[in-house]
């Protein structure tokens, strides 16, 4: 656990955009108003899958409000080709199908043409005016009924690839891997005890409260020039690039305050659309979703299918496991399904593992990441089997995982080994928390029941590239330039791990995000990589500013060597602060600028468990949560306030998968509830107040110990509340959500 | 020299060798490395100088940025990882 200690992390100072957050005057994307913008829209298909006949704009291009019409056609012909623009290799064709749809629609809401007009009333009115002429075909709306023989298939040109292998079978079934470790069938063949249950989860969304939103001005130089929404500034301005056959040096890409992202705003969707209309009309173009356009055009999800099969020994070792993952791409390729490949078992220690993943394309949405994308469902899964053969075998809950916990050394099936985590100490917290063994209290009234579940769920977390730059001021003030949207205190976070290192306050600190011109390439802020990574760049950045005023410092004493510690530069009976001498740095040379650029490797994984009481209605089979703790390994928590509030907003996004969020899908593919007053999100009055104990099991490859703690919060609740609400009923629960008519026919067949 | 492990669908063609040793700096030259002891592999990790789209790099369990060029250590141990994301589009089989 971590011992070390520090003058500032692990403290917690105010947020550095604290003011400008709490009085309105952060500026977000949609606050953006550039002289002459228009404002755009975008026409999207009613139908699940039909096949494009015809695009007619010309009634649309002579509305006097009209400014600009573009269409798929307008995107220039580039030969397809593999890219990397932020959550992996994605072929760019499909990145550019679903940006503006050619010859097919895949899902309803497909973008199919865009307009910008001088309002947005106008806008919407001139959209509604292009013609196009669909030829309805039939929809598939799940994985099962995708990959059932004789489906319609989404693209004529795909083609499975098994086990690596390219086929030459038209499918649905972009991919099908299969990761093996030592011999499953053996492995059963020992166990005592064998569980093995499917499981379905719907498809739901991210629920950020900002629509995606971004204004584009081709400029008269011919730079293209962005200020958007989004998690990744540099990956908007390599998708432009991109999509525009442009080099990357004419888009310059400004990164605004986000309202939430949780993956949902890594994938690009309206920028380069904006952008081609403003080259189009001369002016700069805003385009923001609508709520509707954010549930029906932008990336949700996965919903799944999934069977788990575990076998036990008496004892309680687990000495095999299988899990069959079919994830839902939605319109293209991509469903997340290797990352659930790697979560599903990754928190024990299995000899013998199989584990099968589909990716499966389906007529909905294109899914995007969502916090620790694919490891929710699959931990619905594994951790409700568990649940029950530790009820199988008289066990407590929490000392079956335990006893099989992955440590240092466990290798998962996909063939990586674990170094130093922190699984057994988070199991271990869980189990000695005060709520673990706190009486439930007696049920509310005639027709409740309560219950207490436990779950646990592991992220792998993500490095890559960013960079960091710091600016020492005179006043002894450092300002630090940085490429990662702020979307939880990353600011500050990354400002303190620079500060720790000057021996500064964060207060002296002036941290700014800035646009893909002034920073060294970033990578998103996704995949809990931001305080992990940019935070590094921001120690080494601290360390070449330490070594540039060491070597000032030298000169203005006339000495060979000068040491630092604890903010005081000293040689024999010299001694400055790193303020008084920021103060003289000019007397002996040029301006102190620190520089890092880092590709960050060894993020280390998190683990996260969940601890539940419900209280169930069995005559309506409404599910409320009476308590609910979070445990977390952060490895060093630099503001203990935020990793808490990522904590707590994991948990909470986890509860509202669990027991309300869902696309309700018509049978035609259309979907039912897009507006938040009928996708149900949780509010603050639905949750209590989510408790957090936070584990310090240090990173070691990382100067201060960090892990990111983004994402492995949201993986265990689902688990954890049936778990809970089988203690309450005695029912088991096998499908996401677990609302109200979904309990009741549980408990009504159980 | 560093470990490679192979993941069990391809150990048929390492006569069912789960963890190999072979020379190499970089990840493209223990592939290289690979390739030479077990030719059975050519084709199955590596194509036209680029990894298969299906598959990622770890070293010690970490996924690599880098990919094949990524450094390796002599004590190091590569993994083959399955992809995100990923998928083929007959424009680029």
């Amino acid at each position: 656990m971590s011992t070390t200690t520090y003058h500032l992390i692990g403290t917690r100072p105010p947020r550095h955009d604290g003011a400008d957050k709490v009085t309105g005057r952060a500026l977000y994307g949609a606050d953006l108003k550039l002289a002459g913008t228009l404002h755009g829209a975008i026409l999207r298909s009613p139908h699940a899958h039909a096949r494009i006949v015809s695009i007619d704009t010309k009634a649309a291009s002579q509305h006097p409000a009209c400014r600009a019409v573009v269409t798929a056609e307008d995107f220039p012909e580039t030969p397809d080709r593999i890219v990397d623009l932020g959550e992996g290799d994605t072929p760019l064709s499909y990145i550019r199908g679903n940006m503006l749809a050619r010859r097919k629609t895949l899902y309803q809401g497909h973008a199919v043409a865009a307009v910008a007009a001088t309002s947005p009333q106008a806008a919407a009115e001139i959209a509604a005016l292009i013609q196009v002429v669909y030829e309805p075909l039939p929809c598939v709306l799940t994985a099962p009924a995708a990959m059932a023989k004789g489906a319609p298939l989404l693209h004529g040109d795909l083609r499975c690839t098994e086990f690596g292998q390219p086929t030459t079978e038209a499918s649905n079934v972009a991919d099908h891997f299969r990761q093996v470790m030592g011999d499953s069938e053996k492995g059963f063949a020992e166990a005592d005890v064998i569980v093995e249950r499917e499981f379905t989860t719907s498809t739901v969304h991210q629920g950020y409260i900002e629509p995606h939103t971004a204004t584009a001005l081709w400029n008269n130089d011919g730079r293209l020039l962005i200020w958007c929404s989004t998690q990744g500034s540099f990956v908007v301005r390599d998708t432009v690039a991109c999509m525009l056959d442009l080099p990357v040096s004419r888009v310059r890409v400004t990164p605004m305050e986000i309202g939430g992202g949780f993956g949902g705003k890594v994938p690009v969707y309206v920028e380069p659309v904006a952008a081609l209309l403003s080259k189009k009309s001369g002016q700069p173009v805003k385009i923001t979703m609508t709520r509707r356009e954010v549930l029906e055009g932008s990336g949700p999800t996965p919903g799944s299918f999934i069977r788990v099969k575990i076998g036990a020994k008496q004892d309680g070792t687990l000495v095999a496991a299988q899990a069959y993952l079919a994830y839902e791409a939605g319109a293209y390729p991509g469903a997340m399904v290797a990352p659930a490949a790697t979560c599903v078992f990754a928190a024990y220690d299995i000899a013998n593992q199989t584990i099968d993943g589909y990716d499966v394309v389906v007529n909905k949405p294109s899914t995007a990441p969502y916090r620790a994308p694919g490891a929710t469902n699959a931990a619905f899964a594994t951790e409700t089997v568990l649940d029950e053969i530790a009820e199988k075998l008289k066990l407590d809950p929490l000392a079956l995982r335990l006893k099989n916990a992955s440590k240092e050394g466990t290798r998962r099936a996909d063939g990586a080994k674990f170094r130093r985590i922190g699984c057994v100490e988070v199991l271990e917290t869980m189990k000695a928390h005060p709520h673990y063994t706190a009486p439930l209290g007696e049920p509310s009234h005639a027709e409740a029941k309560r219950g207490r579940g436990v779950a646990v769920g592991f992220w792998m977390n993500a490095g890559l590239p960013s960079s960091c730059t710091l600016n020492v001021h005179a006043d002894g003030s450092v300002g630090l330039i940085e490429g990662s949207t702020d979307i939880g205190g990353s600011r500050t976070s990354i400002a303190m791990m620079a500060a720790e290192v000057l021996g500064l306050q964060a207060d002296d600190m002036r941290p700014s995000v800035v646009d893909t011109d002034t920073i060294g390439y970033t990578g998103v802020t996704g995949g809990s990589r931001t305080t992990f990574a940019t935070g590094w760049a921001a120690y080494e950045a601290a360390q070449d500013v330490v070594k540039q005023m060491k070597e000032r410092a030298a000169k203005l004493w006339k000495v060979d060597e000068v040491h630092f510690a604890d903010g005081v530069f000293s040689a024999g009976e010299h001694r400055l602060s790193f303020k008084e001498l920021a103060a003289r740095v000019g007397e002996v040379g040029a301006p102190v600028v620190g520089r890092a650029s880092i590709n960050a490797k060894g993020p280390g994984g998190s683990f996260a468990g969940a601890i539940v009481d419900v209280e169930v209605d069995v005559e309506t089979g409404k599910t409320s949560i009476l308590r609910f703790t979070c445990v977390q390994d952060a490895g060093k928590a630099i503001h203990p306030s935020y990793v808490e509030g990522q904590m707590q907003g994991g948990s909470v996004q986890g509860i509202g998968w669990a027991l309300n969020e869902e696309y309700f899908m018509s049978p035609e593919g259309r979907m039912m509830n897009a507006s938040f007053l009928d996708y149900r999100m949780p509010t603050a009055l639905d949750v209590p107040m989510i408790d957090t104990a936070i584990v310090e099991v240090p990173n070691p490859v990382h100067p201060y110990g960090v892990r990111g703690v983004g994402e492995a919060n949201i993986v265990s609740p689902p688990a954890a509340i049936a778990n809970a609400i089988h203690a309450a009923t005695g029912c088991r629960m096998r499908h996401l959500p677990m609302n109200p008519p979904s309990v009741l026919a549980a408990i009504q067949q159980c | 020299m560093p470990s490679v492990y192979i993941p069990a669908l391809l150990r048929s063609a390492t006569g069912g060798q789960e963890l190999v040793k072979v020379p190499g700096a970089t990840v493209r030259e223990v592939v290289a490395s690979l390739e030479r002891e077990f030719p059975a592999l050519v084709g199955r990790l590596v194509k036209d100088g680029r990894l298969l789209p299906n598959l990622a790099i770890g070293i010690d369990g970490e996924v690599s940025f880098l990919g094949l060029a990524e450094d390796v250590g002599p004590e190091q141990e590569v993994q083959f990882l399955t992809a995100i994301k990923g998928g083929r589009s007959e424009a680029l089989s």
